[in-house]
């Protein structure tokens, strides 16, 4: 085994394990932290497959931003110290069986599937590239869908104000 | 022992796709089933890069999906908390069972 499959295997161990812990476990903090590592873990992959821009764009994202809003909205809603209930046996056992079920048909799939891997030497990653293609407006080029999600973000804030500001009439 | 190929990636992002979809089915906190969704949209990333390494490596187009859909899961968890903390203000708890107000 090369050090680059040994790595893969980690890191996938990494990824689960901390996914499987962080959607079993009956505290809500461990279950976030848990999240947050499974978080890296996919990061590192991307640095891995050589992909370090979209590696770094998920450590800021979702590390930086996403699980430290989810912690703060732990903080906020929930009553300090107590586990959560846990979920009923019959609902664990047939999301359990659906589950598995569900993930053997797509593994069964996948291997026998046959993909047409390219030989192709791979276009390079870098940010200028990146930069060019999301700003481009011909072909490969994605500067509509970049403006949309620049207004949606926006309309996303203004959203979240509208919904989370605080009522004086009613409080 | 053979080299990691496309399959390997594919295994893998399934693997994290049902573990969230087991968390989205078996859990009963808002913030939870958030959780499960972040990992569900994970397991989506890891596949278009994937794709986008071993099928198409000449072009960086599963590179550009994946970058919107972080920036709309990061739109979409704002927005969900934003909706939870509301909901928490005027129920008293997050629980799924209790936000039944719009049941009927």
């Amino acid at each position: 085994m090369d050090p680059a499959t040994i790595v893969f295997y980690m890191l996938s161990a990494l990824i689960l394990g901390a996914g499987i812990l962080a959607v079993t476990t009956r505290k809500i903090f461990r279950a976030a932290i848990y999240l947050l590592f499974s978080l890296t873990g996919i990061a590192g992959l991307y640095f891995w497959m050589q992909y370090e821009f979209i590696a770094a764009v998920q450590i800021i994202v979702y590390v930086g931003g996403i699980v430290v809003l989810i912690i703060f909205s732990i903080f906020l809603t929930h009553t300090g110290g107590m586990d959560m209930p846990a979920a009923l046996k019959s609902r664990k056992l047939f999301a359990a069986l659906a589950v598995l079920s569900g993930f053997l048909l797509t593994v069964t799939q996948i291997t026998r599937h046959s993909f047409n891997i390219s030989g192709k030497v791979a276009v390079e990653s870098n940010v200028r590239a990146i930069g060019l293609g999301m700003l481009g407006t011909g072909e490969g080029g994605f500067a509509l869908p970049f403006e949309v999600v620049s207004i949606l973000l926006l309309s996303a804030m203004i959203g979240c104000i509208v919904i989370a500001i605080k009522n004086p009439s009613r409080s | 022992m053979s080299p990691i190929g496309l399959n390997h990636m594919l295994i893998l992002s399934t693997a994290l796709f049902f573990i969230g979809v087991y968390g989205f089915l078996t859990r009963r906190n808002l913030v939870t089933l958030l959780m499960s969704i972040e990992l569900i949209l994970n397991s989506v990333n890891i596949n278009f890069l994937a794709f986008n390494k071993y099928l198409y490596p000449e072009k960086l187009d599963g590179l550009f999906f994946s970058l919107f859909i972080i920036a709309i899961a990061a739109a979409e968890a704002a927005v969900a908390i934003a909706i939870i903390i509301n909901l928490y203000r005027s129920h008293q708890s997050i629980d799924v069972e209790d936000a039944d107000s719009l049941r009927y």
